[in-house]
């Protein structure tokens, strides 16, 4: 296989795994924001931000083995699963070896969730917070596109796309459960009646 | 949304089963505790899931029939806090 | 009737200490007699008094059986919480009578093959803990590890799983059941929460038999109960046969002579239900019987409701109030109490908005049942009985905007409870 064409298969494995990253952190802020609307209904936010979690797996899969096999860039497969083991940019590398990890981790026990209770699955779950920046971090660093203009401007589209939805995730405020003891005791309104999306 | 007294989504389908068949032994449950009324089983399983007023699952009575079952395992796997089950004999 | 459990002592004397208990009942049964206590408790009839009403004996074997299933020893808990704010005859049995709620302990110990005993006591009722710690020091047949542990002094905390969950990790809400307490509770083991008024009945029929038991009882229900009256009566705890009319209880309590003279009759306290008083004079004091008639005897209180009160005023302050001890952890308790009293408060101070009567009768059909525990059961009884008993009460406050009884008790202009 020649190596520009590994070449441009790590990279642009590479930037799909971003935005469909992106996506995914997306849709899992708005499903707990509990986001809908007449054409969107909320089942929809949970099921699609699992299969584009399976899908950039996939995708990930292709970057980190087209990276390894390409006698190019002197990776060799130690590169991939020990962070800074890299001869190439270590820390940049280690940067998108260790957001994997976590990313695995969050996909094992999403898949064992019936199995390991709801609890145990959203400690691990919290690690997405670390996994998705340090995936851009990784994106614009460890590439050698990193800085070239549309690279920037896909990073900032993604970017900005997670930051709104954060943005919006904090706006919903408490979750439910947060606010029970104040509305038992009469000092907090309860949620809105009649959700919008209703089975008519 | 209609005007007028909102009914039950079962209310409004034909008694005693809506796509027909035996209620087999398989029933579902919420863990009352767990649920935080995000609703989404009520949008995969209407024939059986209502929703009160604040957002929170009312589960109709008699099992899942049989032709409702792959309908409530997806309702079962998008609850995002493992509040609803699915069992042979548990107790709703 | 001679006096069962209340028999000794009068009151005023206090405790009874254990040599006079032993004097008067003689030694209690243990060992391979202890054993033979289930099947007695059965053939007696004696059901529990914590306000489920279910039959002791059949609790007992099913927390033996299953602790032989599954190869542990069981734990027993005595579930002195008595959260119900109007009770107070578990108080009052442990102040007394320490050593027969004792008796009873040990017995279910031995008779379900326990290897430890909880006393689980309102950290409120200072008397009674008092009386019982005393009482341990007294006895020298205690052979298994046995300890007070304080319950908080909330309305949930003496529902079965909310002790389980306390003594296991400190948090005194109830949990989702299945698995009940008799199947897996205290430390994971089999765990038999039973209240201090069913141990002292079970300790009297172990040593007598159940034929003993049967000699009381007025109707087809064996027994004797004890009963806490208050409200428009002298308050007090009365010991009576099973079956008693509600008619011979006021006249002995001294809340009246007729029907005529009270207004209403709440069962079974705050978690139970209202009763008009020309029904209630007629009713037995009898669970199976009021279970039939379509209200219960639950924990065994007896309120009075006088002529000058308002029943709705009334009804709005306990909702509040059941709204508030909610333990917050299910959706449909929590925004069904609050949206139930704070509509019922809008109503009982004259200014309800146009659909309130019908959204209660709304939100009741839908809260019911869907707790983790049956405290929103409890309100919606308060809440139906009381639509029920004052209907027109209620519609006057309702459709007029009028109280017959103009201000009453407590509540402000909101009718929220006022300090």
């Amino acid at each position: 296989m020649s190596t520009q064409l590994l070449w441009f298969a790590t990279r642009g494995a590479g930037i799909v795994s971003l935005i469909l990253f992106s996506v995914v952190a997306c849709l899992g802020l708005l499903a707990v924001a509990r986001a809908q609307s007449t054409w969107w209904p909320r089942f929809l936010t949970v099921e699609v931000h699992r299969s584009l979690a399976l899908l950039s797996v996939a995708f990930l899969a292709v970057h980190i083995l087209t990276a390894v096999l390409d006698p190019f860039t002197h990776l060799g497969l130690a590169a991939a699963i020990l962070p800074l083991a890299s001869s190439y940019r270590p820390v940049q590398v280690a940067l998108g070896v260790v957001s994997v990890y976590f990313a695995a981790a969050m996909i094992i026990t999403s898949l064992l969730r019936d199995r390991l209770g709801h609890r145990a699955w959203r400690t691990v779950h919290w690690l997405a917070y670390a996994a998705w920046p340090l995936a851009v971090a990784h994106s614009i660093t460890a590439g050698s596109d990193g800085i070239a203009v549309w690279m920037l401007a896909v990073t900032g589209l993604c970017v900005f796309a997670v930051g709104a939805a954060l943005f919006y995730r904090l706006e919903a405020g408490r979750t439910n459960r947060s606010r029970l003891p104040a509305v038992a005791a009469g000092t907090a309104a309860p949620i809105p009646t009649e959700p919008a999306w209703r089975n008519d | 949304m209609p005007a007028g007294p909102p009914t039950r989504t079962w209310d409004r389908i034909d008694q005693p089963n809506p796509t027909g068949g035996r209620a087999t032994r398989a029933q579902l449950a919420v863990d009352r505790i767990a649920c935080d009324g995000y609703g989404m089983c009520a949008e995969l399983l209407p024939e059986l899931i209502d929703l009160d007023d604040w957002g929170y699952p009312i589960i109709r009575d008699g099992g899942v029939p049989d032709a409702l079952l792959d309908h409530a395992r997806r309702a079962v796997a998008v609850c995002p806090v493992l509040a609803l089950r699915l069992a042979r004999d548990v107790r709703p | 009737m001679d006096l069962r459990l209340l028999a000794g002592p009068p009151a005023a004397a206090g405790p009874e200490s254990w040599p006079d208990h032993r004097a008067r009942l003689g030694g209690r049964p243990d060992g391979p007699s202890a054993r033979g206590t289930i099947p007695s408790l059965e053939a007696s009839g004696l059901l529990g008094r914590g306000g489920a009403g279910f039959p002791v004996g059949r609790k007992w074997r099913s927390v033996a059986e299953r602790a032989a299933e599954a190869g542990a020893r069981p734990v027993v808990l005595v579930n002195g919480a008595e959260g119900e704010p109007l009770s107070s005859k578990d108080r009052t049995l442990l102040r007394l009578r320490p050593h027969l709620v004792l008796d009873g302990a040990l017995i279910a110990a031995d008779a379900v093959g326990a290897d430890r005993i909880e006393l689980y006591i309102g950290s409120e009722h200072r008397d009674a803990r008092l009386a019982l710690r005393r009482a341990i020091t007294e006895r020298s047949d205690i052979r298994l590890p046995l300890r007070i542990v304080d319950a908080p002094a909330t309305y949930v905390a003496g529902e079965e799983s909310a002790a389980v969950h306390f003594v296991n990790e400190g948090d005194a809400r109830p949990t989702t059941t299945p698995p009940r307490p008799f199947e897996r509770g205290i430390g994971g083991r089999p765990t038999l929460v039973q209240n201090v008024e069913s141990l002292a009945a079970a300790a009297l029929v172990s040593r007598r038999g159940p034929g003993w038991y049967r000699e009381t009882g007025r109707g087809a229900t064996p027994g004797t109960a004890l009963i806490t009256v208050t409200g428009a009566a002298n308050d007090g705890i009365h010991e009576i046969e099973i079956g008693t009319p509600i008619a011979e209880l006021a006249g002995a309590a001294g809340a009246g002579a007729s029907p005529d003279d009270r207004q209403a009759v709440l069962l079974g306290g705050y978690f139970g239900g209202w009763v008009s008083a020309d029904r209630a004079w007629r009713l037995p004091l009898d669970p199976v019987a009021l279970r039939d008639a379509g209200t219960a005897f639950g924990c065994g209180v007896v309120a009075f409701l006088g002529n000058g009160i308002c029943g709705v005023r009334t009804t709005a302050r306990i909702l509040d109030w059941m709204a508030g001890q909610s333990a917050a952890q299910c959706g449909p308790c929590v925004f069904g109490l609050r949206a139930i009293a704070d509509a019922t408060a809008r109503v009982a101070a004259g200014r309800p908005e146009r659909d309130d009567v019908a959204r209660l009768e709304r939100w009741a059909e839908q809260i019911a049942g869907r707790g983790a525990c049956r405290h929103p059961d409890g309100a919606v009884g308060q809440l139906l009985s009381s639509l029920q008993v004052f209907n027109a009460e209620w519609k006057l406050h309702q459709r007029h905007r009028q109280c017959s009884f103009g201000h009453s008790g407590g509540l402000d202009a909101d009718g929220r409870r006022v300090a």
